[in-house]
């Protein structure tokens, strides 16, 4: 099969067919037999999700892979193109990834804009500009044994897509040229996310990708930081845009939610941030500032519910260990936990009445908790008491028949004569 | 004012018409036997004492219990949370349960290890051990009532091991479900087996087992009796009324104090509602009684030869019943000698296995 046919199969989808009907594939049956680097595509193409789908080395490297004699298969009269170079790949791949028509006969929902998108990314501008290391598709999906990205072994895999971006990111002699921290896989392996994702194996916990974009990779401004953030936490996301730091941040040129949480190394936010040792607020507001005592006064309400929520706990927990059916009691505190956390996202408002109403409901439920809690250890003492009556009450019962029995058996049983 | 005359009148009445008369005779005369295994004789009544805790609680509980999925947790929750005393009658009936059938294992044993099965106490034996079966039956369906999600996974567990019994499996596992899967329908029937089906068949088995027992009294182990023989002296006797009677009557008392106390210190939790939509909790397992079977059939092998694992460990569990329920037959040769070795040996190696399996299936 000459190159031209192979695109034209190609291009009307009848490629798998044509693999299949001619059954065998010369590029692999030949490089198999060779060793080194021109011989290990072959065992790893063999995973490769275009062998899979019956696309062979021909649709890229071009040439006609039904001729066994190599001046015939790898003849540039075929189209044969050799190794392909870093800065033709994207532009290659794209031939058919940017082809709707031809992709939805894979994948009828499969995206067609991946090319686009890199052509706007700091990748590709680069690659563009000729810098040849600068990533283009091979280099994050891999060569030779691509996989989905929903593949557990694809190195874009959403918990494998972190290791493979720092592969360069945390290279310091790859990022030497480009003047590039190398540090951000460092510090979001110590954040929240990281932990969502490796431990609680959360696949939908952000990694580098949700932030920066994947095909179209690039830093966020600063001013879309927020709404950046905000594609999961919206509700912070909106509270923020109508509170008074909007607009001194987007007026200093800050990134709204790095200020206080910063980028990469996103820890788990606590009410710690507001007040006291370690606390964020303190870096702008001092304590004695309008600022400063907002801050405080945030504080102070969730801690209160906070140890309010814990009180109740504490005690319906005592009370289900020691048997008592409080299960209702502890279903009405999740309620509590829950308007402690929309206390925590109340503080995006900076504002205390904003983080006063949930505080206030969840109050009222966590006492009300702990007042049935109380009652159910009052019920245990009582049950226990009772238990003790009854003990008593019963030993003088089996006291008295064994004076009873004592009685009667004072004349001994003597053994009788048979 | 009731005068010494009209008592007289009145018992004469009574006795007319219920001879108690005769009643008091038989009684007057039944012994049972003293020596040093008298103890495990009060194992009987414990059983039959906390049989008949279950049928009063039992019957307490069905004042306010519905069998339906929507309702049942709801209702034992209701019991335990509004009902007045409404906690110690379910935890009572819970914790009965279990040290019933643990009292009659023990029972079971000891009338075993005592030679107590021998001519003619065969059907006593026999009738024995059908209702340790029914307690377990009892013990089994009760487990599901409360239809939260350890019960329920713990029946689903095993009615999927009926479904592996031999050639019957299938259709057995249907039965008990009432469909393909365990539902709404299992719990209707669970509740009709437990509450109408083995009480019945259990009073009219009990009746029989209590009537045998009469008939031939209680026996002495052979060894005692041929210990005193030898003195050329019978063994020594208590009179059963009052005198064995009043012992039970202080075991009975001991049984319902320990049930108390496991009330009030450690209540039958409820657990969570049932979800047949979520996957079954790590760990799920049978109750302690059911699960030496359960951790056999979990060491044996999926195939043995041409066979499938389950179904020899189902084909051991029977024969091994059977030949259990029939030790009044084998212990005995021909010749009329008691086997009493083989009938010690097996009946140690038969709780040392349960025990052993029991415990490792807790833990593992």
């Amino acid at each position: 099969m000459n190159a031209p046919l192979a695109r034209l199969l190609l291009l009307t989808g009848l490629a798998p067919l044509s693999l299949s009907a001619a059954g065998k594939d010369s590029c692999l049956d030949c490089h198999a037999s060779l060793s080194g680097s021109l011989q290990e595509p072959v065992a790893r193409f063999a995973n490769d999700i275009h062998r899979q789908a019956g696309i062979g080395c021909a649709t890229c490297h071009g040439g006609d892979n039904t001729s066994t004699d190599p001046k015939i298969s790898m003849s540039p009269a075929r189209g044969f193109t050799g190794k392909i170079a870093r800065t033709k790949v994207p532009a290659l791949c794209a031939k058919c990834h940017s082809d709707a028509g031809y992709m939805q006969k894979f994948k009828p929902q499969q995206r067609v804009d991946q090319f686009a998108q890199y052509q706007t990314s700091v990748h590709g501008k680069r690659l563009a500009a000729g810098d040849a290391a600068a990533a283009n598709c091979v280099d994050c999906h891999s060569v030779h044994d691509i996989r989905e990205v929903k593949n557990a072994l694809s190195p874009v895999h959403p918990l494998r897509l972190p290791e493979t971006c720092a592969r360069c990111h945390a290279s310091a002699t790859h990022m030497a040229g480009y003047k590039l921290p190398v540090t951000q896989f460092e510090e979001y392996r110590t954040s929240v996310h990281w932990e969502a994702l490796s431990k609680r194996r959360d696949l939908s916990a952000p990694s580098c990708a949700s932030c920066h974009g994947n095909h179209g990779a690039k830093p966020p401004q600063a001013t879309s930081v927020a709404a950046v953030c905000g594609t999961c936490h919206a509700l912070q996301e909106d509270l923020y845009k109508k509170s008074p730091h909007q607009p001194v941040f987007s007026g200093m040129g800050v990134a709204g939610c790095v200020a206080c949480h910063t980028n990469h190394g996103v820890q788990s936010p606590s009410e710690k941030m507001l007040a006291g040792d370690g606390a964020v607020c303190v870096q702008c507001h001092d304590a004695e500032s309008a600022g400063g005592k907002v801050a405080a006064g945030m504080h102070g309400l969730i801690r209160g519910l906070e140890s309010s929520v814990a009180r109740s706990s504490a005690i319906l927990l005592r009370a289900r260990v020691a048997g008592m059916e409080v299960s209702d009691s502890l279903l009405r505190l999740q309620e509590a936990q829950e308007a402690l956390v929309k206390a925590r996202v109340a503080v995006h408002a900076f504002r205390t009445d904003a983080v006063g109403q949930p505080v206030k409901e969840g109050m009222k439920i966590a006492e009300q908790s702990f007042r049935d809690g109380q009652s159910a250890m009052q019920e245990r003492d009582v049950r226990r008491a009772g238990l003790a009556v009854s003990l008593i009450a019963i030993l003088i019962t089996i006291a008295g028949l064994w004076l009873a029995i004592r009685r009667i058996e004072a004349r001994r049983m003597e053994p009788q004569e048979r | 004012m009731l005068t010494e005359q009209s008592l007289q009148t009145k018992a004469g009445w009574l006795e007319e018409r219920l001879g108690l008369s005769s009643i008091r005779a038989f009684l007057a005369h039944k012994t049972v036997p003293v020596h040093s295994g008298t103890m495990w004789y009060y194992f009987g009544g414990i059983t039959l004492f906390l049989f008949m805790i279950q049928a009063s609680t039992g019957i307490l509980l069905l004042l306010y219990y519905r069998p339906t999925p929507t309702e049942a947790y709801e209702s034992v929750q209701f019991i335990m949370t509004r009902v007045q005393f409404g906690w110690l009658i379910r935890s009572i009936h819970s914790w009965a349960a279990n040290l019933m059938i643990l009292s009659a294992f023990i029972h079971m044993f000891s009338v075993a290890l005592l030679h107590a099965y021998r001519r003619p106490r065969e059907l006593t034996w026999l009738s024995g051990v059908a209702l340790l079966g029914l307690l377990l039956g009892f013990g089994f369906s009760g487990y599901l009532l409360p239809w939260n999600t350890v019960s329920y996974f713990a029946t689903k567990v095993g009615t999927d091991l009926a479904a592996s019994v031999p050639a019957i499996g299938p259709a057995l596992a249907r039965f008990l479900r009432g469909g393909d899967d365990v539902g709404g329908a299992t719990l209707t029937r669970f509740f009709g087996f437990h509450v109408v089906v083995l009480p019945a068949i259990t009073a009219a088995l009990l009746m029989l087992h209590l009537a045998q027992v009469q008939r031939h009294g209680i026996s002495s182990p052979p060894k005692i009796e041929a210990r005193w023989s030898g003195q050329g002296l019978a063994v020594p006797q208590m009179p059963f009324l009052p005198n064995f009677l009043l012992r039970e009557l202080m075991a009975w008392y001991a049984a319902l104090g320990l049930l108390g106390a496991l009330a009030a210190f450690l209540p039958w939790e409820l657990g969570e509602k049932a979800d047949p939509f979520v996957s079954a909790p790590a760990g799920i397992r049978p109750e302690w009684y059911f699960l030496a079977p359960f951790y056999t059939l979990k060491l044996i092998p999926s195939h043995i030869w041409i066979f499938e694992g389950e179904l020899v460990g189902f084909l051991g569990f029977g024969l091994l019943a059977v030949w259990w329920a029939g030790l009044p037959f084998w212990a005995t040769s021909r010749q009329g000698e008691l086997r009493s070795r083989l009938v010690t040996g097996a009946g140690v190696a038969l709780m040392a296995y349960l025990a052993m399996f029991s415990i490792l299936g807790y833990w593992r």
